[in-house]
């Protein structure tokens, strides 16, 4: 699954953006990801600017 | 917040705020909704603009200015600098400012401004959008409106959630990381971009002043595997290097788009305005401008559909069409540039500017420059011939 670091992220959307299932959902500063959703790709683990996001078992 | 209006749109963003403005002057009632508890905050941009383009749209607030610039300095991965010609000057804008601004005169203008307002799902009927889901400061509620415009940024659901495609791919978006740094040694007048595999993959690196001794000092960039460094960890090395005393006043992380606009910016009862429809220049990521281009098209022909009682797709590809003729066709172009600059090699960016520097500084304007590529990248030639195919 991937994990989001609440202190790591910035909660800018390039995560949201690159999705291709759009299973995440960004609010002003909390971030959802859905694991039925996910295809785990990795998109949003190599977008994301601070690095925030990575996967984990 | 009323039941229904008949412009409803998402985002309170330079592209929201302007598409409100413009729908409401032509006759509509405007619903405009912000997510964040303020507008014009946070700000992920690095805030310049050309000069004459705002004026054009707008005029200019003393206020909205941080620092004008007028010359442009291009800095190739072995350091060679290259003074570039301009002709005009460059305002680095004060966002928080000018942002919220631009959503005053709409409200001034009639249309109604929530913050707090998280739209979370559409409401549509028999193949057409017609309103939005929204947590209004806590209360979850619908809203109806015969057109809803996604103005939501990069990160757009609106247009997903009616079937457009604003999903971007790894290679069209750039990943961007931005520091305000203060008491840094910087020419105030002067804008910098730096290039080069090392500063900043497929992207570059920008110094914006924000005044004598301050600036927005980000980058822009993609990343193909976990390994290589994110946006983040490229700035700090750039930083660390290039300046002996720094004060970090502000770290923002961002997303930029760096393809051209969306096939379709429409659907029945749905516009995509701003980031969320691609319209930015995808050479230099800049959107505030061409954002309220659009946003002027997209509000003055919603309110003229609204008006004549369709709002299907058919009619609300004037939009489009007037986009296109507007801008469109130069983001376009923009964006197969910014293919062809991709494929330089940082030895062949040291010779370009080399090869710059050769000619006198008032003739290196953007076009010689492109010339000068293509004779020391033949192989680009075969591209640039498609740019104008």
């Amino acid at each position: 699954m991937i994990r989001c670091q609440d202190n790591q992220c910035d909660y800018c959307g390039c995560c949201v953006a690159v999705c291709p299932a759009d299973a995440i959902e960004l609010k002003v500063s909390s971030l959802h990801i859905d694991e039925i959703l996910c295809t785990l790709c990795l998109s949003c683990v190599h977008v994301c600017p601070f690095g925030a996001l990575e996967a984990v078992e | 917040m009323k039941s229904r209006y008949d412009v409803i749109v998402v985002g309170g963003g330079p592209a929201g705020a302007w598409t409100a403005k413009h729908a409401v002057e032509k006759g509509a009632s405007v619903l405009l909704l912000e997510k964040d508890p303020e507008i014009g905050k946070p700000v992920r941009c690095a805030e310049g603009v050309v000069k004459s383009s705002l004026a054009k749209l707008i005029p200019i607030r003393k206020e909205w200015i941080a620092q004008e610039v007028t010359a442009i300095q291009l800095i190739a991965p072995d350091e060679t600098v290259v003074d570039l010609m301009i002709g005009e000057s460059g305002v680095i804008l004060d966002r928080k400012i000018f942002d919220r601004d631009l959503a005053g005169m709409a409200s001034d203008a009639g249309a109604e401004v929530f913050t707090r307002a998280y739209v979370h799902g559409l409401l549509a009927d028999n193949g057409s959008i017609t309103g939005v889901q929204v947590n209004s400061s806590g209360e979850e509620v619908e809203v109806s409106g015969s057109i809803v415009i996604g103005a939501d940024g990069v990160e757009s659901r609106v247009g997903r959630w009616g079937g457009l495609k604003t999903h971007l791919s790894l290679n069209g978006i750039g990943s961007c990381a931005q520091m305000l740094l203060s008491e840094i040694d910087i020419n105030p007048t002067c804008v910098q971009f730096y290039f080069g595999k090392e500063i900043a993959p497929e992207g570059y690196l920008w110094i914006f002043p924000k005044g004598k001794n301050m600036a927005n000092v980000g980058l822009g960039q993609v990343r193909h595997s976990i390994h290589s460094k994110t946006a983040l960890e490229s700035l700090r090395i750039f930083v660390n290097r290039k300046f002996k005393n720094y004060t970090v006043l502000s770290c923002i992380a961002g997303g930029v788009p760096a393809v051209p606009t969306l096939k379709e910016i429409v659907g029945n009862g749905l516009m995509l305005v701003g980031d969320a429809a691609h319209q930015e220049d995808p050479i230099s990521g800049g959107g505030i401008i061409n954002a309220m281009i659009a946003g002027q098209i997209a509000g003055e022909v919603a309110a003229e559909a609204v008006r004549s009682g369709d709002v299907s797709k058919k009619q609300l590809k004037v939009y489009e069409k007037r986009w296109h003729k507007a801008e469109g066709k130069n983001v376009e172009i923009s964006y197969r540039i910014s293919k062809v600059k991709n494929r330089f090699s940082d030895e062949e960016l040291n010779r370009l500017a080399a090869a710059l520097n050769r000619i006198p500084p008032e003739k290196r304007t953007v076009v010689q420059i492109f010339k000068t590529a293509l004779i020391h990248h033949p192989k680009l030639i075969l591209e640039a011939i498609k740019l104008y195919a």
